[in-house]
């Protein structure tokens, strides 16, 4: 379903994405992990569409999104990882605006509307504005509105980051009926080891635009002969947790700066 | 056939977004507002003596027409922010991953800024009258929504062709008024450019917002410069050319 073939990104000189190759089969649910600015969101951009890639190739259900990026589109629905509502909109207004964009049939947005937002918790606020919500809410209604057109792809760039713990099991035992019942392939990036061994079928790590690894959790616990997921991404990319990591990086850069004055 | 309704369809929810969007940020309509009314005030009644001295006749009317035009124009491209505004809260990113074609996402935009711009000239133009405008009327009478809709259509396009461009909200307004206070100033708003010098004059002849001002008093007030046909057709070129452009300018864009 997504064919990545020697994909490289390039920001002037820096290399966000090197040289990738990977495949999800499709109805699988996979998992992209990688410590903060590992390339993931770059390579969910180039997916769908909103970059081009330096050099390399990808393919979505065979065809290039950089030659045939509308095609591309009908097919995939995504959870942006930074915020991407209409606040001045209502919770319905913002669905609708998405189900007319991708065709959903008035009937079944109705219908579905409903359904997600139900699931979501966000029925009964449905005729608020959405820049009075809190960002949790916000972001349980940006995951309703990229399922609202039932893709044959869905990406999730970190979606359950900051809810809390009911609303996430909430969220993936829909995503996995969806992807179970309508064998609709999942490919999400997280930064909750839990989560990924529990959801995902597989697993690639990935770090500096590198894959490091790749295989289910039980195989990443093998081959780093570690115990839990959290200690094979330890030790295939040295560091815990990425924002714990780079907070650290920043005070001792700080602290050197001082020391030289 | 299918496909010409879900283009229409599209158009109409992009539209039917800046409407609301207007009529929710009340603060934004009666701030646009407010300059207007205080150049038609002003402007009305301290330059009215001198303009009827210097046998100008009465300036409510010369006046009223430009001030009209000019809401519609800051109220057009100042909804150009708004494409920046849609980048820097990321609402942008949603309509640019739908399999919908950018023109129409750029057209709807275009018709709801449009539309917002021609309700707030009809607004100022309701309180021109209040405060002693007396429009013609006659068959020709709605020819000067013709032509407000054109300016408002030009400058909305002229707004989302800048705004695609820029990411920092704090320059448009700069740019804007850098751009838009010449156009104004130069274009038969305030005072008749007849007898002027040749450099305004020339100034004058290629800037669109003059047929649009021109056009508008044509029709109301009977009084015109280039000519009403002229005003239309230069009006339309400027218009189909500048959608155009900010139609390409907005399917570059990178989020
Ligand atoms: N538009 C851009 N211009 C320049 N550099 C960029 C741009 N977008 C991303 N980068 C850089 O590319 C690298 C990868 O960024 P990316 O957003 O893909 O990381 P990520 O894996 O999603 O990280 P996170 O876990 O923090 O979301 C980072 O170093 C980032 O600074
Ligand atoms: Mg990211």
């Amino acid at each position: 379903m997504i064919e990545v073939k020697n994909l490289t990104k390039k920001f002037n000189d820096f290399i966000a994405v090197d040289n990738l190759s990977f495949s999800v089969k499709k109805g699988e649910i996979f998992a992209f992990l990688g410590p903060n600015g590992a390339g993931k969101t770059t390579c969910i951009k180039i997916f769908t569409t909103l970059l081009k890639p330096t050099a390399g190739e990808v393919f979505i259900n065979g065809i290039n999104p950089v030659e045939n990026p509308n095609k591309v589109r009908k097919l995939f629905g995504i959870i942006f990882q930074d915020q991407s509502l209409d606040d001045e909109l209502t919770v319905l207004e913002n669905m609708n605006f998405h189900g007319v964009l991708y065709g959903v049939a008035k009937d079944l947005r109705i219908n579905r509307i409903e359904e997600l937002l139900k699931m979501v918790e966000l029925w009964e606020r449905r005729n608020e504005l959405v820049k009075n919500f809190s960002g949790g809410m916000k972001r349980r209604l940006e995951i309703a509105r990229g399922l609202l057109h039932h893709p044959k792809i869905i990406f999730l760039d970190e979606p359950t980051l900051g809810l809390d713990p009911q609303t996430r099991n909430h969220i993936w035992n829909y995503i996995k009926e969806l992807n179970q019942k309508k064998n609709i392939t999942v490919f999400f990036t997280t930064h909750y080891m839990e989560e990924a061994a529990k959801v995902a079928d597989r697993i690639a790590i990935i770090d500096k635009g590198v894959i490091t690894a790749e295989g289910t959790a039980a195989e990443l616990i093998n081959i780093t002969n570690t115990n839990s997921l959290e200690e094979a991404f330890l030790k295939l990319t040295g560091k815990i947790i990425r924002e714990e990591g780079e907070k650290n990086i920043d005070q001792l850069r700080m602290q050197r700066k001082l020391w030289k004055r | 056939m299918e496909k010409i309704k879900r283009t229409i369809y599209i158009i109409a929810i992009l539209w039917l977004r800046q409407i609301k969007r207007y009529i929710r940020s009340r603060t934004r309509m009666l701030g646009s507002l407010g300059q207007p009314i205080l150049f038609l005030v002003a402007l009305g009644f301290g330059f009215g003596p001198i303009f009827e001295k210097a046998g100008g006749g009465d300036y409510i009317q010369f006046l009223a027409p430009g001030i009209i035009a000019m809401t519609i124009i800051f109220t057009a491209i100042f909804s150009g922010i708004e494409v920046i505004a849609d980048k820097q809260f990321g609402f942008l990113k949603e309509t640019l991953v739908a399999p919908v074609s950018r023109y129409s996402i750029m057209i709807g935009r275009t018709l709801g800024g449009a539309t917002v711009a021609v309700v707030q000239g009809i607004i100022i133009f309701i309180l021109a009258v209040i405060i002693g405008f007396h429009p013609l009327i006659t068959l020709s009478f709605p020819l000067a929504f013709v032509y407000m809709i054109l300016i408002a259509l030009f400058f909305t396009g002229l707004g989302t062709a800048i705004g695609s461009v820029l990411d920092d909200m704090h320059a448009f307004p700069l740019i804007i008024n850098f751009l838009i206070m010449p156009l104004f100033f130069l274009s038969g708003a305030l005072f008749p450019l007849k007898n002027l010098s040749q450099a305004i004059n020339i100034a004058a002849m290629i800037n669109p917002l003059s047929y649009g001002v021109d056009g508008i008093r044509g029709v109301l007030v009977g009084q015109v410069h280039f000519g009403l046909l002229t005003d239309f057709t230069v009006l339309v070129a400027f218009s189909v050319f500048i959608l155009f452009l900010g139609s390409y300018l907005f399917s570059k864009i990178k989020v």
